[in-house]
């Protein structure tokens, strides 16, 4: 009796799960050639910066590389000068992050947990920022730099990753602080802590996940800047890794395509391992930074 | 509590230096390079006083409104694709992946912290036509379609729409992931309901998940077209603006007035009109959205 109710019930049953499953193949391929969109262009790229010169003439774009050819590599990060970019660009981008974060952590506390007249209005200047093209700072800080004396030196590049970085962190971080609970704060000045000791050992272990996130937002911004490094940087020596990938190309790009694609694989492979293992705080911080514009 | 929180000094102490470098290397550049609009010259030459000389300047001149043509169009067409992309993507990740979509969203998300100029790179290398065929002209060939083989960065419309697909095809995972995470929030018992009213497929995407999403979506548009407008990056490294001039957006053609020609006081015009336009498009979909949401 039971078998007999459940055979009848099963048939109409699998039928209508086969149909639904016919209809997920057409997604099904969707999601395949989607991900093929995304990757193939970057395997390709990966597997042509294996190649010796003459495999890029006398076979098919698409084959796998005969063997690993790494010279291209040691010749990018030699004679293509990509070793003295990557030094550039970590002397310019960690420092630069570190004043993010130092600043951003003090004024997000000032403008979330202080009590002063005005504090509101100083957040939406800050915020402002954000809207401002870099156009718009280009020449007059090109200016002040030739007559300080910081064109070509990697301080000019510091000092304004920094500035741009701050709207964004500001605003961030006075997010992050305004989650920190007030009872927190109340229970530190009951046992006689003052402003600097709560802020230091009470208020910011609290936030150290919103500086993980920040770091990581800026750390992509920076070490991705091409128009910044462009303008205030002409010396080969102090060029970062996107102006100098840039100029590289421009030289040796068109007869040799082994070390362009090393070169370019390079200027890849920092944000790929941070992306490898971050990824999910990487795209919650790049996210979160957007709806905000 | 309170007393210790409006000390005036920890104040200053903690605002101080954010709101002073702020104010030296952002807020006096913005206003000085404001003031440039009424000058011409440079850094090395000097300045003199034009009055409004840059602006008229700026009516007539074809160059400008080529580049400012070019600006709008490229925003316009990247905005809908990577917006409308991100959108069936996101559909897509909750409705058909479900749990599932974790490792496809990762992925697709992947090319958006590439650095431009490598992307664009590998871009200038998949179209290249010599001395290698690229893969792109290297795989019509092996499809037996030779014969379309070109240089496409070489034409205006060509370099135009690589541009396009490059710019779309780095960023639609961003917005996938946007968006995703406003449908994550609509609970999943107005969804039920809909369901249960008989609503489906197209017909509950339309009625019910579309207005819920609009929200998210307006600062979408509004975070992509504020983006698209300051386009420089990824011009420079693909096509340098060429070929001619074709695909100089605004913000190349400012730099290029400014440091090829060294005109400082056009250059700043130019960053004026950029930055004024995309304030007026922001606050147009703005109103427009607002508008809407109230109907």
């Amino acid at each position: 009796m039971t078998a007999t109710i459940s055979t009848v019930h099963r048939k109409p049953k699998s039928r209508t799960r086969f149909v639904r499953k016919l209809g997920h193949v057409p997604v099904r391929l969707a999601v395949a050639l989607l991900v093929i969109v995304e990757l193939a262009p970057l395997v390709w790229l990966g597997i042509s910066s294996l190649k010796a010169e003459d495999e890029f003439s006398s076979r098919p774009m698409w084959a796998l590389p005969r063997g690993f050819h790494w010279q291209n590599y040691v010749d990018a990060w030699t004679t293509g000068n990509m070793s003295v970019y990557f030094r550039n660009s970590i002397l310019a981008t960690f420092p630069a992050l570190a004043l993010i974060i130092v600043l951003s952590v003090m004024a997000g506390f000032a403008l979330e947990v202080l009590r002063w007249k005005g504090r509101e209005g100083v957040l939406l200047l800050f915020l402002a920022g954000v809207m401002v093209p870099l156009q718009m700072v280009l020449l007059p800080l090109f200016t002040i730099y030739f007559q300080a004396g910081l064109i070509n030196n990697l301080w000019s590049l510091i000092i304004t990753y920094t500035v741009f970085g701050l709207p964004l962190s500001v605003f961030l971080m006075a997010g992050y602080f305004k989650a920190v609970p007030r009872e927190v704060l109340e229970a530190a000045a009951i046992d006689g802590a003052g402003l600097y000791r709560t802020f230091w050992s009470v208020v910011l272990p609290t936030v150290r996940n919103a500086v993980v996130t920040v770091s990581l937002v800026q750390f992509f911004f920076i070490w991705n800047d091409l128009l910044l490094s462009l303008t205030f940087i002409s010396d080969d020596n102090l060029r970062t890794v996107q102006s100098g990938l840039l100029n590289f190309v421009g030289q040796y790009g068109q007869r040799q395509w082994g070390p362009t694609f090393a070169s370019v694989c390079m200027a890849v492979f920092p944000t790929l391992l941070i992306y490898l293992v971050l990824n999910q705080k990487v795209m919650k911080g790049l996210t979160a930074g957007s709806v905000k514009g | 509590m309170e007393k210790l929180l409006r000390d005036r000094r920890a104040i200053l102490f903690f605002i101080g230096p954010a709101l002073t470098v702020y104010t030296l290397v952002m807020l006096v550049p913005i206003i000085w390079s404001a003031g440039y609009t009424f000058f011409e010259g440079n850094a090395l030459s000097g300045f003199s006083w034009t009055g409004l000389d840059n602006y008229s300047k700026l009516f007539s001149d074809d160059a400008f409104w080529q580049s400012a043509g070019m600006t709008f169009k490229y925003a316009a067409v990247v905005t809908v694709g990577q917006v409308g992309a991100g959108l069936i993507l996101s559909l897509m990740y909750i409705f058909y992946l479900r749990k599932a979509s974790s490792l496809v969203r990762t992925l697709v998300f992947f090319p958006v912290v590439l650095p431009t100029v490598a992307v664009a790179q590998m871009f200038v290398k998949m179209f290249q036509v010599s001395p290698q065929e690229g893969l792109f002209n290297a795989t019509l060939s092996g499809v037996g379609l030779g014969s379309h083989v070109q240089d496409w960065l070489g034409t205006p419309s060509g370099a135009f729409w690589i541009l396009v697909i490059m710019d779309i095809w780095r960023s639609m995972g961003f917005y996938a992931v946007l968006l995703y995470a406003g449908l994550v929030d609509i609970p999943e018992d107005i969804l039920e309901s809909a369901r249960l009213d008989g609503a489906s497929g197209f017909t509950l995407t339309r009625r019910i998940v579309l207005p819920l999403l609009t929200p998210i979506l307006v600062s979408s548009i509004i975070f992509s077209i504020n983006g698209t407008l300051k386009v420089f990056d990824s011009v420079l490294a693909l096509t340098k603006g060429g070929p001619g001039d074709a695909t100089t957006p605004l913000t190349l053609y400012m730099y290029n007035t400014a440091f090829s020609y060294g005109d400082y006081g056009y250059g700043s015009t130019i960053a004026m009109a950029l930055t004024l336009l995309s304030l007026a498009v922001t606050l147009v979909i703005f109103r427009a959205s607002r508008k809407d949401v109230r109907k």
